[in-house]
């Protein structure tokens, strides 16, 4: 996902581009009857499950648009490939779609292999809709044909601030982080949008990954009189917080981010995690209108959960996008994805300028006995 | 008053486990002169035992803690025990002879076998314990609290560590132990069997881990295959801070470190924690190279 990018393939792209192009040269190019979608991810690996839930949402999608018709007339076949999370990979199955002669791409998942793919299916001229890559950096390049329906990791810290706000949790607000990218990063994005909203962060620091004793942590805390405490990091850390701060009678509320969406944590906590609050995507499952198509997906023996319906999205708001520009060239497409208001499960989407959605990407989950449900 | 009490407290809880796992480096130091990596390992161990204990003795329907604690504790005890006396004689005991490096390769790789052992036996994901000692003591109307499992932690380690004192200074267990430790070939002349005593001492340093593994399982409440590493390494500290191959320096040298950590990220902040620790340690061994209490190393002739 999102958090584990920062491995860059960028060293081995130059190569394998050259390689890619010289391989488009032999290989010819798809039936032009068809419109070739192209869908990447993490067949194998460790992250093989989400994957499973894109394939499932892009298969779905394309069934339904060709039994609409089709792409302004044509056939829309669906070529799957393995990129296992694995930055090289990925431009490699970038590669072989362009020379297969794919007209746009839905995915990656992981945003380290979205990243370099996107760099070449800029230089085909190809769009690339990514259901589930969050990391900022990936529509903060420039390129023009990179588009997303979920949100921004950034974004995650702008709702929990505004939460804590609007939620009126407190007026003493700590903020904790584990001093990884992904953990600063959205401790210090916390810590501007409190800034700007007036609130009071008495304090602000780090603790290192792999500590078990957070004791005097918990002391400090106490001592300052702490209503809010934001945590930036994963379920380990926040666990072991939370349970030593109901242990030393820490009375406050405790905020996160998606780092805490794993039973891990309330394993870890115990019954202190009731309450603790995080903010996750939401689960788009119960908008209105998704509930069809959530049952068929359920009747072919599939729970659309997680990535799923974001996939779907994708591949709907592409198809939306090639019948109003009636063509799957990469500049006019990105024209028309970045022009129009598209009808999709998750919502109504709009693109900015940079490819990100207009859409409110992350709710407010809190933990009950054991189980997350998002805060109404 | 009553923060730094709080923090005087939770310093000297951390202390002791860093105490109880830097004995066992510091006696393996003392007799063979060889820094024992796989300690750290040794008290991850310990506290894996002690959970798998626990959820047995749960499933056999023994739900009086005393009885479930008392359990845990030799059962954890003996295992890791075992684990020290193999560990010894299959990584170090062939190597005895050997150039000082030797060993401490073999150790690191112990070190990195024992993790991954675990790690795929166990699963990577932590393990936890639900609470079995709640409650706290609570000080000055609130303001200080801690937990009874942080308070017998203190206690039990001062109960062992006059124990062990004793056990090296009256026994003649501990008499061979330190003939041992003074001179090898002389003591195995005398009639010293010292492929066994040194066997005792890794046995006796895994049992004091296993007793830390098990505390720190019910502090926290949650164990993983990795807990071996950052822990071996304070503890390490300790050692060299108390002086390597003293059973009170090691002690001395575990409260130390947690004193200043609790101190630090009570009144400085958690960020520069570690820097302070090792700038303390850096500090101490210019002054006194031996650290704290270990006596200057007198050349035999």
């Amino acid at each position: 996902m999102s958090r584990s990018m920062s491995r860059s393939g960028s060293r081995f792209r130059g190569n394998l581009l050259r390689f890619g192009i010289s391989l488009a040269a032999l290989v010819p190019t798809a039936a032009a009857a068809d419109v070739k979608l192209g869908l990447a991810g993490p067949v194998t690996g460790q992250y093989a499950s989400f994957m499973e839930q894109m394939r499932r949402g892009a298969d779905l999608a394309v069934a339904d648009l060709n039994a609409a018709g089709g792409i302004n007339g044509e056939k829309v076949v669906l070529q799957v490939a393995d990129d296992a999370c694995d930055p090289k990979q990925a431009v490699a199955v970038a590669n072989r779609f362009v020379a297969d002669g794919v007209q746009a791409v839905v995915g990656h998942f992981c945003s380290s292999s979205t990243i370099p793919a996107s760099s070449v299916y800029a230089e085909a001229g190809l769009v690339i809709v990514t259901p589930a890559s969050t990391n900022p950096t990936i529509t903060e390049r420039g390129l023009t044909n990179m588009f997303r329906v979920c949100g921004r990791d950034d974004q995650a810290a702008g709702v929990a601030a505004k939460q804590i706000v609007s939620r009126d949790l407190g007026r003493t607000i700590a903020i904790v982080h584990d001093k990884s990218t992904y953990g600063q990063g959205i401790a210090e994005g916390v810590r501007a949008e409190l800034a700007q909203q007036d609130r009071n962060v008495v304090l602000f620091e780090g603790i290192t990954q792999g500590e078990r004793d957070f004791s005097s942590l918990v002391a400090r805390l106490r001592a300052l009189n702490v209503d809010v405490v934001f945590f930036g990091g994963y379920h380990t850390e926040a666990g072991l917080l939370v349970r030593q701060a109901s242990e030393q009678g820490l009375k406050a509320r405790f905020v996160a981010g998606d780092g805490l969406a794993t039973t891990e944590f309330a394993s870890i906590a115990g019954p202190a995690s009731d309450g603790v609050m995080f903010t996750f995507y939401p689960d788009p499952r119960v908008n209105a209108g998704t509930a069809d198509l959530v049952q068929r997906f359920r009747s072919a023996g599939f729970e659309p959960e997680g990535f799923t319906l974001y996939t779907y999205a994708a591949v709907k708001v592409l198809a939306d996008a090639a019948k109003a520009a009636k063509t799957m060239k990469g500049d006019k497409l990105a024209d028309a994805l970045r022009a129009g208001t598209y009808h999709t499960v998750l919502g109504d989407i709009r693109f900015d300028r940079k490819g990100d959605p207009n859409s409110e990407p992350f709710v407010l989950y809190a933990w009950n006995n054991g189980t997350y449900a998002p805060l109404k | 008053m009553d923060y730094f009490l709080q923090q005087l407290i939770n310093g000297l809880s951390l202390g002791a486990i860093y105490g109880l796992i830097a004995i066992g480096y510091t006696m393996v130091y003392g007799i063979i002169g060889m820094i024992n990596f796989a300690h750290g390992e040794i008290y991850m161990i310990g506290s894996f035992v002690a959970l798998i204990t626990f959820l047995a003795i749960g499933a056999l329907g023994i739900t009086w803690v005393p009885l479930a604690l008392l359990v845990m504790l030799l059962a954890s005890m003996l295992f890791t025990s075992v684990y020290g006396w193999t560990v010894e004689r299959i990584a170090y005991r062939p190597l005895r002879s050997s150039p000082r490096l030797a060993p401490l390769i073999s150790a690191i790789g112990m070190s990195i076998f024992l993790q991954n052992y675990i790690q795929l036996l166990q699963g990577a994901r932590s393990k936890p314990l639900q609470p079995i000692l709640p409650g706290n003591l609570t000080l000055m109307d609130g303001a200080v609290s801690v937990s009874y499992v942080r308070l017998a932690t203190i206690v039990i380690t001062l109960v062992l560590m006059v124990g062990f004192t004793m056990l090296i200074n009256r026994t003649s267990l501990g008499r061979a132990q330190r003939a041992c430790e003074q001179d090898k070939k002389m003591a195995g002349l005398l009639g010293v069997n010292v492929d066994r005593v040194i066997s005792l001492t890794f046995v006796m340093g895994a049992a004091l881990a296993a007793v830390a593994g098990m505390m720190v399982l019910l502090i926290y409440g949650v164990i993983d295959f990795y807990i071996g590493f950052l822990a071996g390494v304070k503890s390490f500290t300790a050692a060299v801070l108390g002086g390597v191959g003293s059973l009170p320096g090691a002690m001395l040298g575990g409260v130390v470190i947690g004193l200043i950590e609790a101190f630090w990220s009570g009144y400085v902040g958690s960020e520069w924690k570690d820097v302070a620790t090792f700038s303390i340690l850096v500090l101490v061994l210019i002054f006194r190279p031996t650290g704290l209490l270990g006596r200057p190393e007198i050349e035999k002739v």
